[in-house]
C-alpha cells in the first residue's frame, strides 16, 4: 500500500470517515480531527512507518512537520521515510 | 445542617453487573471468588481473585472512549449510570454547578501502568500511545463522570489504600452537609487485577490462595476483587421536594488515623472511628444491628476489629450481627467500601442481613454474630460500614432506614 493510502487512512479512522472521503486538500479541522485526534494519528503514523515525527502539541504551527492539510501531512511522512530508513 | 439520602446506586462487581444481582447473589451467599484469567497468571503464586466476568468492553465503549477509559473508569462510569438514572436526575444550571463527584481509588488506571511498562521495559518499545497519562491518573473516572454528566461542582478522587472509597462518600456526605453541594455522585472503583497489581500484594504474605474465610478459625488471608459501587447522594429536602425514592439516610461519619503503623491496624484507631460515627449520627450503640465489616479474612485485621468493635458496643456487640462480604466479592481496595454500602442498604431496605461465608470454624478471638454462610431476615434501623486502610487510615459510615 502507497505512504498516500495508509495516512489518509489513519487520518479517516480518527475523523470517522470512509478513507474515500479525506482529500489531499482537506485541512484536519475541516474533517473534525481535534487536538487529542492529532496526537494520536502521529502515534499511529509513527507506529506504522517505524518513523520519529518531530511534532511538539504545544506549537503544532511550528513544529517542521507540516500539519496544514492531508496533503502536507503524506509530503512529510514520505520524507521522513526517506530520511529514516 | 442539612440532611443527606441516598436517592441512587449502581455497581458492577465480581456478583453481578448491576445492583439488582449483586443483592441477589449477597442474599444466596454466592462466592464471586475464582480462578483469576490474566496474562503470565503461570507466573503468581496467587492465582484467585473476584474477577468481573463476562464483561466486553467493547459492548459498552466505542474505540475512542476505550483509548481513554482505564478499566477503572470504565467501571466507574457504568456504576455512575446506573447510580444517576436510578435517581432519574439530570444536571443542568444552578443544580450543575452545586452538584459533584468524589470517588475513592487506590490504584487508578493501574492496568494501563502495568500494560505500558511491559510495552517499554520488557518488549523494548521506545513509543507509547498518547492518552497514558490522561488514562492512567487517579481522578480520570471523576472527571469522566463530571464530563459526561455535566456535574460542574466540587469534583476530586480521594486515595486512602483501603478505605477511599468510605473516606469519599465521608466527603461527599459532609459537602452536601455543610451547604456546599445540593447532589453529589459518590462511591469508588478499583481494577488491580493484573499481573503486577497482584504480584505487589504478593510480596506482603497476607493473600489466600484458596478462599476468603473471615472470622473463621481456618483463614488464610485476603483476596482481591474488582469493581465499583457509585451512589447519588442527595440534599433531603431537594429529593423529597422532587419525590425521589430514598434508599437510605446517611446518618453519621467519621474517621481516624492510627498514627502508629503503616500495615498493622490498631483496635483503639478503629474504636475511635466506629464510636464517632456512632456519635456524629447521634445513635446509641443498641440502635445498630448490623455492621458491614472491614473483614478482610486476615489475622491482623479480624481480630483487631473484632476486638474494637466489641469495647465500642459492650454487651451490645453480642446482639448486633456482623459480616465480611469480602468473602463473597474479594476486597475492591479503593472501591470495597462502596459495594460494601450495598450490603447495609439491603440490611435496612429489605430485612436481609448478608453473610459471611467459608465460615468453617468458629475463633475465640471473633466471638461476634458474623452470620456465618447463610443470608438472615432481620429488621434494622441503623447500620454501620467499616473501612481500615493500610497506613492506620479509618473511616466508617453510618446509615440509617429512610
Amino acid at each position: 500500500m502507497s505512504i498516500e493510502r495508509q495516512v489518509i487512512e489513519i487520518i479517516a479512522e480518527q475523523a470517522l470517515l470512509a478513507p474515500s472521503d479525506v482529500t489531499r486538500d482537506a485541512t484536519l479541522a475541516e474533517l473534525g480531527v481535534d487536538s487529542l485526534g492529532l496526537v494520536e494519528s502521529i502515534f499511529a503514523i509513527e507506529e506504522a512507518f517505524d518513523i520519529s515525527v518531530p511534532f511538539n502539541a504545544n506549537e503544532p504551527e511550528a513544529s517542521e512537520f507540516d500539519i496544514s492539510t492531508v496533503g502536507s501531512i503524506v509530503d512529510a511522512v514520505e520524507q521522513l521515510v526517506k530520511e529514516q530508513k | 445542617m442539612k440532611r443527606v439520602v441516598i436517592t441512587g446506586a449502581g455497581t458492577i462487581n465480581a456478583l453481578g453487573h448491576n445492583v439488582p444481582t449483586t443483592l441477589q447473589a449477597m442474599q444466596d451467599g454466592v462466592c464471586g471468588i475464582g480462578p483469576l484469567d490474566i496474562r503470565d497468571v503461570d507466573r503468581l503464586s496467587v492465582k484467585i481473585g473476584g474477577q468481573v466476568t463476562g464483561y466486553d468492553e467493547a459492548a459498552h465503549f466505542n474505540r475512542q472512549q476505550i483509548s481513554l477509559y482505564d478499566r477503572f473508569t470504565q467501571f466507574t462510569l457504568l456504576a455512575a449510570k446506573q447510580a444517576i438514572d436510578a435517581a432519574g436526575l439530570s444536571f443542568s444550571g444552578d443544580l450543575a454547578d452545586r452538584s459533584g463527584v468524589v470517588l475513592g481509588t487506590s490504584g487508578g488506571g493501574l492496568n494501563t501502568q502495568d500494560e505500558n511498562y511491559r510495552a517499554v521495559y520488557e518488549e523494548g518499545k521506545n513509543r507509547v500511545h498518547p492518552f497514558i497519562v490522561p488514562k492512567l491518573m487517579n481522578n480520570a473516572a471523576a472527571s469522566h463522570v463530571s464530563m459526561q454528566y455535566n456535574l460542574r461542582g466540587p469534583t476530586f478522587t480521594v486515595a486512602t489504600a483501603c478505605a477511599s472509597s468510605n473516606h469519599a462518600m465521608g466527603q461527599a456526605f459532609a459537602l452536601i452537609r455543610s451547604g456546599m453541594a445540593d447532589v453529589m455522585v459518590t462511591g469508588g472503583s478499583e481494577s488491580m487485577l493484573c499481573f503486577g497489581g497482584v504480584k505487589a500484594w504478593e510480596g506482603l504474605r497476607v493473600m489466600s490462595k484458596d478462599a476468603c474465610r473471615p472470622f473463621s478459625a481456618t483463614r488464610n488471608g485476603m483476596v482481591q476483587g474488582e469493581g465499583a459501587g457509585v451512589f447519588v447522594f442527595e440534599e433531603r429536602d431537594h429529593a423529597l421536594k422532587r419525590g425521589a425514592e430514598i434508599l437510605a439516610e446517611v446518618a453519621g461519619f467519621a474517621m481516624s488515623s492510627d498514627a502508629s503503623d503503616i500495615v498493622m491496624p490498631s483496635k483503639q484507631g478503629a474504636a475511635r472511628a466506629i464510636a464517632g460515627a456512632l456519635k456524629d449520627a447521634r445513635l446509641a450503640p443498641s440502635d445498630v444491628g448490623y455492621i458491614n465489616a472491614h473483614g478482610t479474612g486476615t489475622a491482623a485485621n479480624d481480630k483487631t476489629e473484632c476486638a474494637a468493635v466489641a469495647d465500642v458496643f459492650g454487651a451490645h456487640a453480642d446482639r448486633l450481627m456482623m459480616s465480611s462480604t469480602k468473602s463473597m466479592h474479594g476486597h475492591l481496595i479503593g472501591g470495597t467500601g462502596a459495594v460494601e454500602l450495598l450490603a447495609c442498604i439491603m440490611a435496612l431496605r429489605d430485612g436481609i442481613v448478608a453473610p459471611t461465608i467459608g465460615y468453617e470454624e468458629p475463633d475465640p478471638e471473633c466471638a461476634l454474630d458474623v452470620v456465618p454462610n447463610t443470608a438472615r431476615e432481620a429488621t434494622v434501623t441503623a447500620t454501620l460500614s467499616n473501612a481500615f486502610a493500610f497506613g492506620g487510615l479509618n473511616a466508617v459510615i453510618a446509615l440509617t432506614a429512610a
